[in-house]
């Protein structure tokens, strides 16, 4: 984005890995298991954080409705659950059916009685899905704008829809997880708990050194190519449509994931999973953190969540001004998140300012970078 | 015949509260290609001017007034809406034209505060701010062109805003003393009810309407009419007519485009506080009810083509009436005896959240053969 990324030292990167490894050993021993179950909240969270980053920040795609594939991982997870640990309930099927007098599992939750096909369904559905919505828009060139409303509308389809089938899926209610059995155990118990931080912790840097392979090469400069340009993409004889559906499906899959592994630490996935501001929120994660960085995109959603369950345990009514100015400050004042300040000029223009750095009169490249000498 | 009545005038009923929604934030769309997330707290806005008006309409000295406070609501929930909209293209947006995903973020971010504003002060105070803010926009603009040119008129605007933001604590304390239920924030949904004169039902062609649906069939008329000819007529409607075809070009024959942008942009957000007093008269007010029509004022606004009023008319009773024939499953009435699989189809969807999800799913579809609309922008567009 900026001329001049800071490179960091190879020392710098390994000691920084150490130190989150060992903190993630580390975090279930240390923590109290509330606020280690919040953490693999958060974590499981900055998932879908990075999907949202992948398409708005390297391809220009701002999707206000990542929340639809969010919940569908979260409910092929809990059908899963549910339907394995109700063998003790009437018919073999998970109680809340028996609530709505259904007395035959619908048949299109027949499949999730087998873990492998769930295994895949969590993030499979949701690509699915998001490739089929996505496709269909870009088909016909909307973007921009009309794109985000588009997918705010589908969003809404799919919480209404979501939202009126009790029959199905338990309608308003959703489905609970915490009761459910999972390799004998509770899933809502400690040490299932302890295990899900863990595939979560692992899950996410997963999914990280992902998006750098997908944001890595010709494929990721496509994607930052259609962001700064698309007319002149398609000119150079690329198809944008496939390139967009592909990378919006994978943020759909990604976001499927990170749904699963939420709603399995939250104990419930309910049409809540699908409003609207939830789905926006995941944007300003990704905002704050930095765009185009997919770091930040991490350690926007851990932040930002951490900041509000304190603020919401301080001073209930303060979080909706703290977000709402979040929005606009980062939108006037810091269009590159603070990540993207930290890696750009940011930190050099702040003591410039201050004027505890020499002044650049030409290019940072020349100026600052020039020990590597291309002169001679 | 009978049924077929029932159900247009339902959908027009419908469609005429989304038109009215719509219609500002087409003209803010449309002619500025600026995504207001804000609309419906807008909308929520001039629905709490409503409530205000009407507890104000209650004190003795007003009380001879109390039938007309619905009449003096619309306007004042123009005012009220129209200098909250004002300030926010002062403040936010027009640092983000030219970028319109990004003015999508922070006008959602100003309708989280708004909507906790609401919650969190009291509304008394709440109107004493807007009148500060209405004082101390507007006041500087009234001076007489010598004291604008001085050096010193930035004084002048300090003191105006002085000035401005005694009145409105003065006006907000009055208020409170003076009515009991406007002294304390609430998150409470409030009522407001409708004077004797709109309560009951009228009879046209052997068919009962409620007057409420009648009264904001005739809001919207009213407002669509005023817009129409504001934009075709006046000189302003012309100048933003050619702002809107041509940006650089009225640019240069001296046009200003910085004051076309604020007018619009008020007239938008003045729209939404009319829509506003439309949805008071629905339901009761909550710091909510603006997120309830947003979505579908989009949809409208996508539908119809954008910069178009026709279409947005169009698209708005198309979908009312859509949304009334599925909801209410009244297909299968027309049309008793038609094929079981259709029917039980038909049922499936005969809910209003349900037919929400048909409908959406139908534009979707229609995208896809129509991506621009009912009515696209004609003439070559350079894709952007």
């Amino acid at each position: 984005m900026s001329l001049s990324k800071i490179k960091f030292d190879k020392k710098i990167v390994l000691s920084f890995w150490i130190i989150l490894i060992a903190l993630i050993i580390a975090a279930p021993t240390l923590l109290p298991v509330f606020r280690l179950n919040l953490l693999g909240r958060y974590l499981s969270l900055s998932i879908v954080a990075l999907g949202v980053d992948l398409i708005w920040g390297y391809t220009g795609l701002l999707s206000l409705g990542q929340g639809i594939f969010f919940a569908l991982g979260g409910y092929c997870a809990a059908m899963y659950l549910q339907i394995t640990s109700s063998s003790e309930f009437p018919n073999n099927i998970p109680e809340f059916f028996a609530l709505y007098g259904v007395e035959k599992l619908p048949f299109f939750w027949e499949p999730f009685r087998s873990p492998i096909f769930t295994f895949f369904a969590i993030w499979i559905i949701p690509a699915l899905v998001a490739g089929l919505i996505g496709f269909l828009v870009f088909r016909n060139r909307i973007k921009g704008v009309y794109f985000s409303i588009l997918t705010q509308a589908s969003l809404l389809v799919f919480f209404n829809f979501f939202n009126g089938q009790q029959k199905l899926i338990n309608g308003t209610n959703g489905l609970k997880t915490d009761v459910t059995q999972l390799f004998g155990q509770m899933v809502g118990s400690e040490s299932m708990q302890r295990l899900f931080f863990w595939i979560t912790a692992f899950l996410v840097i997963a999914a990280w050194f992902f998006a750098k392979w997908v944001v890595k090469g010709r494929f990721g400069n496509i994607l930052i190519g259609i962001r700064d340009d698309e007319p002149r993409v398609r000119f150079t004889g690329y198809n944008p449509v496939i390139f967009k559906t592909i990378i919006f499906s994978i943020a759909g899959g990604l976001a499927g994931i990170s749904g699963a592994l939420y709603t399995v630490q939250s104990g419930i996935v309910s049409p809540q999973f699908m409003t609207v501001p939830f789905s926006i929120e995941m944007v300003i994660w990704v905002a704050v953190g930095g765009r185009g960085t997919l770091l930040g995109a991490i350690l926007g959603a851990v932040f930002i969540n951490y900041a509000k369950s304190l603020v919401s345990e301080a001073l209930p009514a303060s979080w909706m001004f703290i977000q709402g100015g979040l929005f606009i400050l980062v939108v006037t004042a810091l269009p590159e998140g603070v990540l993207g300040w930290i890696q750009g000029d940011g930190p050099r223009n702040l003591l410039q300012r201050f004027g505890l750095k020499r002044k650049i009169e030409t290019y940072p490249s020349l100026e600052v970078n020039n020990k590597e000498g291309n002169n001679e | 015949m009978e049924l077929l009545l029932d159900s247009l005038f339902n959908g027009v009923a419908i469609g005429s509260v989304l038109l009215v929604a719509a219609l500002g934030l087409a003209i803010v769309f449309g002619l500025m290609g600026v995504i207001n997330l804000a609309h419906g707290e807008l909308m929520m806005l001039g629905a709490y001017t409503t409530y205000v008006t009407q507890l104000i309409f209650k004190l003795p000295i007003l009380k001879p007034f109390y039938n007309s406070y619905i009449i003096v609501s619309i306007f004042l929930a123009f005012i009220v809406s129209g200098v909250v909209g004002i300030l926010l293209e002062k403040t936010i947006i027009r640092k983000l034209y030219g970028s319109p995903l990004e003015t999508l973020l922070a006008t959602w971010g100003v309708s989280l505060i708004l909507q906790q504003f609401v919650r969190s002060v009291p509304l008394a105070y709440g109107a004493g701010l807007v009148i500060s803010l209405l004082i101390g926009l507007f006041l500087p603009t009234t001076f007489p062109s010598k004291i604008k040119e001085s050096i010193n008129f930035k004084y002048f605007k300090f003191s105006s805003w002085i000035f401005a933001a005694l009145t409105g604590v003065l006006t907000g304390s009055i208020i409170s003393s003076s009515v009991s239920k406007l002294s304390r924030a609430s998150a409470r949904n409030v009522d407001v009810t409708a004077p004797s004169w709109m309560r009951g039902q009228v009879e046209i062609i052997g068919t009962a309407f409620p007057k409420t649906r009648l009264m904001i069939i005739v809001i919207t008329l009213i407002s669509v009419i005023a817009i129409t000819l504001f934009l075709n007529q006046s000189a302003w409607g012309m100048r933003i007519r050619a702002v809107t075809q041509n940006r650089q070009m009225s640019d240069c024959l001296g046009i200003s485009t910085e004051k076309v942008d604020i007018i619009t942009f008020g007239i938008g957000s003045g729209l939404a506080g009319v829509a506003g007093v439309a949805v008071s008269l629905l339901g009761s007010v909550g710091p909510n009810v603006g997120g309830n029509y947003i979505v579908g004022c989009f949809m409208v606004v996508v539908l119809g083509g954008v910069g178009n009023l026709l279409g947005t008319v169009l698209a708005s009773f198309g979908i009312g009436i859509m949304t009334d024939l599925i909801g209410a499953g009244r297909l299968l009435s027309i049309w008793p005896d038609m094929p079981l699989p259709l029917s039980n189809t038909i049922n499936f969807f005969a809910t209003t959240s349900m037919a929400r999800v048909m409908i959406f799913a139908l534009i979707v579809i229609f995208l896809q053969f129509k991506p621009t609309g009912l009515f696209p922008q004609k003439g070559r567009m350079v894709e952007n």
